[in-house]
């Protein structure tokens, strides 16, 4: 009798915290389970027994910014039977695309004393705006639960039940009462994707998006709200330009109040 | 187990090695070694780690902002940046963090040292004491003793997630404090385990001292801060044990930062002294007096002395600092009373401010210059690994230099442990590991 295949694991890391693949080994109670069913092929972070490609699933971390990554992408792409990203980073540019919106060439000399050394691209962009991904699984960071429903969910070829509406409705889930409404807290839940169980307000602070947006979010009617409650537009512009500034309805927003 | 055996083999005339990608550490990034004639003629450690720019895009943000935007420079350590961050922005300010709420920025802090110790010693270090490519492999041959570090890192996870909403970049921390302040029975209920991982990190510190550690010493110079009061993590003044003694101010006037070309990490030095180490061996040696007696006492049965000058023996005294993280977190815990107020109000002033914290891999330094309305006119923030790659370099060649005679592939792996002391976190510092090694 033939063996059963075993699906092999890739993670790969572009620009970023490595907080995203640190999700893998935080699963204390679950990690040695997955490396049951799972071939953990290439893991760079966690292992020096790296085993060659094909991979039946890789995990992209982080963003591409240099022309390096630009091209290591494709391969990555080339040799994966699957390809998700994991993290705000990978799926929106991450918090490295704040350069997007300015000079490149001038954030390089105000880091580093000889700019020659350095070679960079002027935008920092999402793995899907270079390769075709097969899932975007959102979060800074991501969520370690949905990483291994995300797991799963490809080990028994299924769609992940990860839901795509917003922190508002984890909060009302959760029976958090509205941060906004009740204290005038700024809060970016409307438009942000769920995935962290409405964390911040559950904790009296408004949403700062680590998720980005969601599905067809209304940005244009929460800034219109914001600025009604006295939020400044420089302050707005800030905002909308955090983890996921380059998702395109924050970029869009960001840059409509930068005017 | 088993020892580096000191195979001889004939020197090649000139070589160069190379290591590509250097595995178990936090980043990415590599190694050249050049030998010629037997002797080592270069050691560069190159970071590849994509620059992100995050001195440059502070700029212009809101002064509250800086712990959230600066944690994302870390997923590993990113209370270091949001504590750094936040003492120097309190500092301009004219607001101090006293009392519980310190308290419990030392204890989510002790969380991290936990996590990120437990990380490094067992799933990052251990299996190069059995030749192991993971912890997995590792799992199959201790399963047990795996089994328990998952617990003990948990333990310091679930730290800070009561305290901090969650494990990787907490939610909960702002300047002046905490959004919401834990009732104290929700940190009561950490305590046991808490209690059971001190009894098994004293166990696992006693499982690794039987390892066999090479026999390698230098003459550091140690770096590390000092606090009159504790072990310090929080703060403390510039100390080392080659005569500095300095304010966390001083710290420009005592560092320099110079871009070398085969790094996106700007490495760091002691002005006119060269280098200098940083994390939990300089701690040890400078601040051991500090730690708690069961702490000492597991170190001396671990086999340590007062002082450790083996990098290789860093493990030991991580672990040691895992002991002493469980103790002061129990401490801390059983001493809390939920404060009135769950941080203090910290209004904008214009002014120069400086923050420095005890990462688990060593002083995390920021300095921040706001303006009257707290926007953010410059930042400079240096990771503890910009600060010890210039110490990795020296280690490495005089490692290399004392083992010329090793294959390339035992060179190599040799090089890769000696790194690996040092849990470089390579994220953090671009601002690793291939080894390259080149014999003429």
């Amino acid at each position: 009798m033939p063996k059963p295949h075993i699906p092999k694991l890739a993670v790969w890391k572009f620009a970023s915290c490595d907080g995203c693949q640190l999700s893998l080994l935080d699963c204390e109670d679950e990690l040695l389970a997955i490396a049951g069913q799972i071939e953990i092929a290439n893991f760079p972070e966690a292992s020096s027994a790296i085993v060659k490609g094909p991979y039946d699933l890789s995990l992209v971390e982080g963003s591409i910014t240099t022309p390096h990554d630009e091209e290591r992408i494709h391969k990555i792409r080339k040799m994966s039977k699957y390809v998700i990203t994991i993290g705000a980073c990978a799926t929106a540019g991450g918090i490295q695309a704040l350069r997007n919106f300015k000079d490149v060439n001038e954030f390089i000399s105000l880091v580093y004393a000889r700019p020659h050394y350095i070679s960079t691209l002027s935008k920092s962009t999402a793995i899907a705006d270079h390769i075709e991904v097969d899932f975007e699984l959102r979060g800074c960071p991501i969520n370690k639960n949905q990483l291994l429903e995300l797991i799963s969910a490809f080990l028994q070829n299924r769609k992940p039940n990860i839901p795509n509406y917003s922190v508002c409705a984890e909060c009302k889930r959760r029976g958090t009462v509205c941060v906004m409404v009740s204290k005038g807290i700024t809060c970016m839940g409307p438009v942000t994707h769920a995935g962290c169980n409405a964390l911040c307000p559950s904790y009296n602070r408004g949403c700062y998006s680590c998720f980005g947006p969601k599905e067809t979010p209304n940005a244009a009617s929460l800034s219109r709200w914001l600025l009604e409650q006295g939020v400044e537009k420089e302050e707005l512009v800030r905002i909308f330009r955090g983890f996921n500034a380059n998702a395109e309805p924050f970029r869009k927003e960001s840059e409509y109040y930068e005017k | 187990m088993r020892s580096l055996s000191v195979k001889k083999v004939n020197i090649m005339k000139n070589k160069t090695l190379k290591i590509d990608i250097l595995a178990r550490v936090e980043g990415e990034g590599g190694l050249k070694l050049k030998i010629s004639n037997g002797i080592v003629k270069d050691v560069q450690l190159k970071i590849y780690e994509p620059p992100r720019f995050f001195e440059a895009f502070l700029r212009g943000r809101d002064f509250r902002e800086a712990p959230d935007i600066t944690s994302r420079i870390c997923g590993i350590c990113p209370i270091a940046y949001q504590l750094g961050a936040s003492h120097a922005m309190e500092e301009i300010c004219g607001v101090k963090v006293d009392g519980q709420l310190k308290a419990l920025r030392r204890l989510i802090y002790t969380g991290e040292w936990i996590e990120s110790h437990v990380l490094h010693a067992f799933m990052l270090n251990a299996p190069d004491f059995f030749e192991a490519g993971s912890v997995i492999h590792l799992a199959q041959v201790y399963p047990e003793v795996v089994k328990n570090a998952l617990r003990m890192k948990k333990a310091g996870n679930e730290i800070m997630v009561v305290l901090g909403g969650r494990e990787i970049h907490p939610i909960n921390l702002r300047l002046g404090g905490f959004y919401k302040v834990p009732k104290k029975r929700e940190l009561r209920a950490l305590l046991e385990e808490i209690k059971w991982s001190k009894q098994a990190a004293v166990d696992s510190l006693m499982f690794i001292s039987k390892f066999e550690f090479p026999e390698f010493k230098q003459n550091y110079e140690f770096l590390a801060l000092s606090d009159p009061d504790e072990y310090a993590i929080l703060g403390g003044r510039l100390v080392s044990n080659c005569g500095i003694n300095l304010p966390i101010n001083e710290y420009d006037n005592c560092l320099v930062e110079e871009h070398v070309p085969h790094s996106t990490a700007l490495h760091s030095h002691l002005r006119g002294a060269g280098t200098c180490l940083l994390g939990p061996l300089a701690r040890y040696n400078l601040n051991f007096e500090q730690l708690t007696p069961l702490a000492k006492e597991a170190a001396f049965n671990a086999g340590l002395g007062r002082h450790c000058y083996n990098p290789f023996k860093s493990i030991l005294v991580r672990m040691v600092e895992v002991i002493y993280a469980f103790e002061e977190a129990e401490r801390i815990i059983e001493a809390y009373e939920e404060p009135d107020s769950p941080a203090i109000e910290v209004n904008p002033r214009a002014g120069t401010g400086y923050g420095a914290t005890e990462a688990p891999r060593g002083i995390c330094y920021h300095r921040y210059t706001i303006d009257d309305n707290g926007i953010i006119l410059d930042s400079k923030i240096v990771a503890p690994t910009s600060v010890n790659q210039s110490r990795i370099e020296k280690d490495l060649w005089d490692l290399v230099q004392a083992n010329v005679g090793l294959t390339d592939e035992k060179l190599k792996f040799f090089c890769e442990r000696a790194i690996r002391n040092y849990d470089p976190c390579i994220s953090c510092s671009t601002h690793f590991l291939t080894v390259d090694i080149e014999r003429d």
